[in-house]
């Protein structure tokens, strides 16, 4: 079970309250847990990443276990952690300051 | 009549305003949406209670929404509230907020770049919906206007999206720049004498004419004169920020130009200036009043690098004469100290009898006047900016 915790916005669009929990399939990695996310909510696509080159919308980061995987490949494999449930992965708008 | 209905849009949310037909009292919906940005919402003119809704987020992209009760719920083309959102096989029902550019070699030249602010060629990418316009027959077609300048059409009811891609590759697209606001589609008219014919504006390219339902596009900017491009007169380049139709008369457009007020008497093929006494003609909006086709309304602004009303006066100027006379409608307007701005898309009028004129503004303040302009209310006062307002006779 993966835990993915979105930014407000996304949470709203998708009409969850909390965090998702999703089943993926195989190994672990960004790429596999976004095409889940996106066909479990299918809502989100295109808002997280572009419809058609796949790339990570230019003001969303993803962070995990307090490491910044903004710029990881789509199928590097995510830390155990992410891919056990002990951890979300965190789905974030940046902003500059506070 | 039983009443009317105003859509609004503004950089945090959509607001649906309602009233009798008295449009003394009104009722507020909203935010719908909240924090995000709606750059337009549109009712069908076939069917009152099927409106669309441009909403965008520069982190999370584009919606598209729809509403078929007349704003009281939403939803993304496709998925139905209440209803799966993926089909029995897992598969996303439909992908409303999907634009991708036709570059296909079958339906036109594979146009890749436009030019950028500083002249260098620079690749075509998606940022929002400015506009969307319904059929006026069909409830389930819609036009959608985008940045960087595109048309895209929906044939079922916004769940997906195709590019006309005539438009950009008529030509001249591989020389269109952007505008302060972005290389923005955020004016499109439907002719409803002709099927076939459809007038857009870009930002800063200028205006286009079609004949022949978005197949072939034509530049129709001759008699614009904008002097701070390299060529004043050149075919492209014009800062078209919007046009008004009368729907008796498809063939007089009416224009606010970066700078300049203009006219065409025969659909776009030629311009002339009716600026006339106005004591500034920058400007955004432009309207056509419901039942005076000579009857027009605009709101100057002091200058493209001071966006606010001249001399601290909020004042719509209107035209009974086609332009060149105009005169100041300030009762109920602020007078004083004011200083806001009013974009291209936030001007609507009724077609309730005396015409109904609505207005949005900078500091959030949605203003209607119930006999054609002579006095004006606000309807809300402290909304956040505005950026489009539409509005819809109810049967």
């Amino acid at each position: 079970m993966i835990r993915v915790a979105l930014p407000y916005h996304l949470r709203t669009l998708a009409k969850v309250d909390d965090e998702v929990q999703l089943e993926v399939d195989g190994q672990v990695t960004l790429g596999s847990v976004l095409d889940v996310l996106e066909a479990r909510y299918p809502m989100l696509r295109g808002t997280i990443r572009d419809h058609v080159t796949g790339q990570r919308r230019p003001f969303l980061r993803f962070f995990a276990c307090g490491e910044d995987l903004s710029h990881e490949a789509p199928d590097a494999p995510l830390p155990d952690a992410i891919a056990t449930g002990a951890e979300p992965l965190l789905v974030i708008g940046a902003i500059a300051g506070g | 009549m039983s009443g009317v209905r105003v859509l609004v849009g503004t950089r945090k949310g959509a607001f649906v305003l309602t009233a009798d037909a008295k449009r003394n009292h009104w009722d507020i919906s909203g935010p719908h949406f909240a924090g995000w940005e709606l750059y337009h919402i549109k009712g069908s003119p076939a069917d009152p209670n099927r409106l669309y809704a441009s909403q965008s987020s520069g982190w999370f992209g584009q919606i598209i929404q729809r509403s078929d009760d007349g704003g009281k719920t939403w939803h993304q083309p496709g998925t139905p509230p209440g209803e799966p959102t993926t089909t029995p096989e897992g598969m996303p029902k439909a992908e409303s907020n999907k634009f991708v550019y036709d570059t296909s070699p079958e339906t036109g030249k594979p146009l890749t770049t436009h030019q950028w602010y500083d002249g260098t060629a620079h690749p075509w990418e998606f940022k929002r919906v400015w506009h969307l316009e319904p059929s006026l027959t069909d409830p389930d077609t819609v036009y959608a206007g985008v940045e960087d300048a595109a048309l895209f059409c929906s044939k079922d009811g916004g769940q997906t999206w195709q590019e006309l891609p005539g438009l950009r590759g008529h030509g001249t697209g591989p020389l269109w720049q952007p505008g302060a606001g972005g290389m923005c589609l955020h004016t499109i008219i439907l002719d409803p004498s002709d099927p076939g014919r459809i007038f857009i504006a870009i930002s800063a390219a200028g205006a286009f004419r079609t004949d022949d339902a978005g197949k072939t596009w034509k530049p129709i900017n001759r008699g614009l004169h904008s002097q701070y491009i390299p060529d004043p007169t050149a075919e492209i380049g014009h800062c078209v920020h919007h046009i008004a139709m009368h729907p008796s008369r498809p063939g007089v457009l009416f224009m606010q130009k970066h700078w300049d007020v203009m006219r065409s008497d025969d659909a776009g093929d030629s311009w002339r200036e009716i600026s006339g006494n106005l004591p500034t003609d920058f400007g955004f909006v432009i309207d056509v009043h419901a039942h005076e086709p000579e009857t027009i309304y605009v709101v100057p602004i002091k200058s493209d690098s001071e966006h606010y009303v001249a001399d601290g006066k909020l004042r719509v100027y209107r035209s009974r004469t086609g332009g060149n006379e105009w005169e100041a409608l300030t009762k109920g307007l602020p007078q004083s100290d004011c200083y806001l701005n009013v974009l291209r898309d936030a001007m609507a009028v009724d077609s309730l009898d005396p015409c109904g004129v609505y207005f949005g503004t900078s500091g959030g303040q949605v203003y209607a006047s119930a006999d054609a302009g002579d006095s004006w209310a606000p309807i809300v006062r402290h909304l956040p900016p505005v950026m489009s307002v539409e509005v819809q006779v109810l049967p």
